[in-house]
């Protein structure tokens, strides 16, 4: 009798505390992590190919290519689940590597620039487009995160639904910031002294 | 009487404010939907738009599949790919389930565009490709300045680059399901509507207007076959007017707004997700 009338007051409080939301929120944040993966996965798989166009032309280059290389192995290295939501810690070294990564990808497709043929390249220029629509697909699929974990948070630290929240231990999940924080905060350097590295003939 | 008038002003400034921060929205954001090629900058004339418009129109008669072209004057200060994601979410050009459709971006004073592939065309229209397109089909054509041209060989491309895609057809995925629900829809629209008319008027006089409204509705509103709405009309006028039996206070009348399409025209339901490519010319 007892036991009838907990889970009838269950049945009728649970949704009003926002339990139902507190689910669907967390499905949400769940999906479109699941998506902004499944991105990075996708850039790191045309990465080796990348370099192996580059190498062809520019093999020269060791810096860059050992770089991208190095931020390539180490961005396979962390087990990217979809529970790495939920760990503050894991999710911030996932997201430095992905940024290493971004930069040093970024820095080869600059040194890709100096090497004409290279860049008539029909499968570079393939490459370099794919490569392009997929930093764009990680965009998104980041802004659509960050919006679902907004969503989330703001009911897990609202009243009265961060007690329902609090009694089932969902807690506030970890978002992305700007990532080069540092680098726009400080002033750019302008130097017109410097020799060009290449292409001046 | 000060305080009040003060009052008042107030709150004109406010609306003032208000009307300003729409009109600024406006220009910024992303323009509404109402037509498969939309032209803000005047560069088409309409004989132009209207024949694109015929030809993407006769494609998604044909394949299902569904093409819009947005011409603005600028996208700043946003980026064309962030202004691009925006509009495929806003618009949702392509079927719901399907995600067919692909929008090509032109913003004519920044010399840029975008084409935003839903996620049901990336297999068949993948970033390469797209910024193939892009890069040898429309660039040449807009640095010579024929931007009618440029958008005509671009769209053409994509078409025949969706045709090898197997995607269900159109009658196929929306059209039959549309007309079923709608059909019960009517059905059940038109007795309750008959039943409250012939508490009124009787239940001849009741069951017979019911039924020609309900069968009016069924061909002219709904688009259902001939056929369909005269089985329909018969059905209410039969139950209603002629075998009724429960003639009770039925006081809840009709009373649904019917969708209104009125020859505009909208965005199936599709989703994008940043496929595509950029360019500029």
């Amino acid at each position: 009798m007892f036991k009838k009338l907990i889970v009838l007051c269950m049945m009728i409080f649970l949704p009003g505390c926002g339990y139902n939301t507190l689910q669907s929120g967390d499905e949400n944040v769940k999906a479109a992590w699941a998506e902004v993966l499944n991105q990075y996965q996708r850039r790191a798989d045309l990465v080796p190919n990348l370099v192996n166009v580059v190498k062809g032309y520019a093999a020269h280059e060791k810096d860059v290519l050992t770089e991208v290389t190095e931020a390539r192995a180490k961005v396979g290295s962390i087990q990217a689940t979809p529970e790495l939501v939920d760990d503050e810690q894991a999710f911030q070294k996932f997201i430095a590597a992905q940024g290493q990564m971004t930069s040093a990808i970024s820095r080869l497709l600059a040194v890709a620039e100096n090497y004409p043929q290279l860049k008539a390249d029909g499968l570079f220029r393939d490459l370099q487009a794919q490569l392009e629509g997929t930093e764009n697909r990680i965009t998104v699929a980041r802004n659509r995160f960050i919006a679902a974990v907004k969503e989330y948070n703001v009911t897990v630290r609202s009243f009265p639904t961060n007690l329902t929240a609090m009694m089932f231990g969902h807690k506030a999940k970890p978002s992305f910031t700007v990532e080069n924080e540092q680098a726009i905060s400080k002033p750019p350097m302008v130097d017109f002294g410097a020799p060009a590295p290449a292409g001046g003939r | 009487m000060k305080p009040v008038v003060f009052t008042y002003a107030r709150y004109g400034l406010g609306i003032f404010l208000l009307l300003c921060c729409a009109a600024t929205w406006a220009m910024v954001g992303v323009p509404e939907l109402s037509r498969r090629v939309t032209d803000l900058t005047g560069t088409l004339n309409a004989e132009q738009v209207s024949s694109l418009e015929n030809k993407l129109a006769a494609f998604e008669a044909q394949k299902g599949s569904q093409i819009a072209v947005l011409i603005v004057p600028t996208t700043q200060p946003k980026d064309i790919a962030e202004f691009g994601i925006e509009v495929a979410d806003l618009w949702q050009i392509g079927r719901k389930g399907v995600d067919d459709g692909v929008i090509l971006i032109v913003a004519k004073d920044d010399r840029k565009m975008r084409l935003e592939v839903g996620y049901g065309l990336e297999g068949v229209i993948p970033d390469a490709v797209a910024k193939r397109v892009i890069a040898e089909t429309i660039t040449p054509r807009f640095q010579q300045g024929d931007f009618l041209g440029g958008i005509d060989a671009g769209v053409t491309q994509l078409m025949k680059l969706i045709e090898g895609e197997a995607l269900p057809s159109p009658t196929e995925n929306s059209g039959e399901k549309l007309s079923e629900t709608s059909f019960m829809f009517i059905l059940i629209g038109g007795l309750i509507a008959g039943l409250a008319l012939s508490v009124v008027m009787g239940r001849f006089m009741g069951g017979m207007l019911a039924g020609l409204g309900s069968g009016m509705v069924a061909a002219l509103v709904m688009g259902l076959a001939f056929s369909a709405a005269l089985f329909i009309g018969l059905m209410v006028f039969f139950i209603v007017g002629v075998r009724s039996t429960g003639g009770r206070g039925w006081s809840s009348g009709g009373g649904f707004g019917g969708s209104s399409g009125g020859g505009s025209w909208g965005g199936g339901g599709g989703r994008f997700g940043g496929g595509g490519a950029s360019g500029s010319w």
